[in-house]
């Protein structure tokens, strides 16, 4: 495929994930808004996030101004290398930005200066493999600032919240982050999580989780009850959209795990805000896309 | 309700925790870099006398010589707690725009300087954006960059709720205390 049809196909990629929501994603923020009293603050704040919605998707702009960290996942086919790849994704990682479709927000972390058109060291964070398939799949999530700042991990046992190492410790862990985070990650939220793993690792699987559906069950037993019961348990605490008080607290909550050594037992939570911007395509040799992942 | 300029302390004096309001006037963004410089005794580009400030990285894009707003959430407030008071008291600021609420210094100035904390929708940049009538002006766009550069905004009925008022009330304190009960209960 030409560099330049590969580049365009991640432009529109980019501006999928920024100005539309997934459906999973628009029919928990409506069942959320059923739940709530009518009148009340909380349905309020849905309702504002809701008109968000539509108007974005109408006017192809930022559902949130905070466009965050571009998070890409590829799966390589045969046909495309990680150069051609990354050089296509950055070209049009820097269209993206001068269209608007990605605010300015790459900032050099040692002399302060934003790099304008979201370039550079570590950005975006691209996580690549090379496979042999026919087609490629390219998947994004657009994680924003206010989020990824209440996100959090755990070293078990923990004695302030009394959690040991085991699934009922995971649990404890889950509530905790959920009432740290009141409103501050532009809730109702939706945790991503890993258990075990190392530091790293446990982060970067807890938010691979959130490729996850809303709607689909945990093939683990134990951790499809786990994440059944701190959804429920979490949307309990009252904390609300915004913070504001109310019923919808959390929209998901994905568990995965890794193996970890005998001495460590991390629990890493990525909080994910409302805007979850998460999208993907398969994308054939011709450089037409056979599918939209959600 | 609507508030709208110039906002005064006794219109600012009025509103308590819960108040849905509707905001119409000319607002002022400001970010992590206008705090720090104005806190650090710089000189203000506008006269923040009785002003809103808005905590917002907006997306603005300039189109047929004119500068258009793309995006407008509000951005994490707590961020500037250690200037936030100071700077409310040194300029008569009544007001602050932003999201997740602000902590106990930041209370405790508002009360004693007649000025309240309102929370917008986070993450809804569209809607916000749209009651962005004009952009007036811009100031320090090449020392902070765009998002962190001082914009002037005229808005018109712009939507927010109260959470903190200048009546020592916060809304965040009293989700958080009645989230912890639940939290102690449940264990
Ligand atoms: S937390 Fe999410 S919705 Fe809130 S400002 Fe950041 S990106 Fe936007």
């Amino acid at each position: 495929m030409e560099t330049k049809l590969l580049q365009n196909n991640l432009l529109e990629l980019i501006r999928r994930t920024s100005a539309e929501l997934p459906a999973d994603v628009v029919q928990a923020i409506e069942r959320g808004a059923r739940k709530e009293t009518k009148d009340s603050t909380a349905s309020y704040a849905l309702d504002v996030i809701r008109d968000n919605i539509v108007l974005a998707k109408d006017a192809s702009q930022p559902i949130c101004q905070d466009t965050g960290t571009v998070i890409v996942y590829a799966d390589l086919p045969s046909w495309c290398d990680e150069r051609t790849f990354v050089g296509a994704f950055e070209k049009a990682t820097a269209q993206a930005t001068k269209k608007g479709y990605l605010r300015q927000n790459s900032v050099d972390s040692v002399t302060g200066r934003n790099s304008g058109n979201n370039l550079g060291p570590g950005s975006p964070s691209f996580h690549i493999h090379q496979g042999r398939g026919k087609s490629l799949r390219v998947r994004l999530i657009l994680k924003g600032g206010g989020c990824e700042n209440v996100s959090c991990q755990y070293s078990l046992p923990d004695t302030r919240l009394d959690a040991g190492r085991d699934l009922d410790g995971v649990y404890k862990c889950l509530m905790d982050a959920t009432f740290q985070a009141q409103g501050k990650g532009c809730g109702p939220g939706i945790l991503g999580v890993c258990i075990g793993g190392d530091r790293g690792a446990g982060y970067l699987a807890a938010k691979e989780a959130l490729f996850r559906t809303l709607g689909d069950v945990n093939e683990d037993k134990a951790l499809a009850r786990l994440e059944k019961r701190v959804l429920s348990d979490g949307n309990n605490l009252g904390i609300g959209p915004m913070g504001f008080g109310g019923a919808t607290t959390l929209l998901g909550v994905k568990i995965t795990h890794r193996n970890r050594v005998p001495a460590s037992f991390f629990v890493s939570v990525a909080y994910m805000c409302w805007a979850f911007r998460r999208q993907g395509f398969m994308l054939s040799e011709s450089g037409k896309i056979t599918r939209w992942l959600y | 309700m609507l508030l709208e300029a110039p906002f005064t302390e006794k219109k600012i004096r009025a509103l308590k925790v819960g108040d849905r309001v509707e905001i119409s006037g000319l607002i002022f963004t400001g970010r992590d870099a206008a705090h720090k410089y104005l806190h650090d005794g710089g000189k203000p580009p506008v006269d923040l006398t009785d002003s809103i400030v808005y905590h917002c990285g907006p997306v603005v894009v300039r189109e047929k010589g004119k500068w258009v707003v793309k995006a407008a959430g509000p951005t994490t407030s707590i961020r500037e707690e250690p200037f936030q008071g100071p700077l409310m008291e040194q300029y008569k600021i009544r007001g602050v725009i932003g999201k997740g609420g602000m902590g106990p210094k930041t209370l405790e100035y508002c009360r004693k300087v007649g000025a309240v904390y309102f929370h917008a929708v986070g993450g809804a940049a569209q809607v916000l954006a749209r009651k962005v009538v004009e952009v007036t002006g811009v100031h320090m766009a090449d020392e902070f960059g765009s998002p962190e550069a001082i914009w002037e905004f005229r808005v018109e009925r712009f939507p927010v709720v109260v959470t903190m008022d200048s009546h020592g009330n916060s809304l965040h304190e009293q989700v958080m205390k009645a989230s912890q009960l639940k939290l102690a209960g449940g264990r």
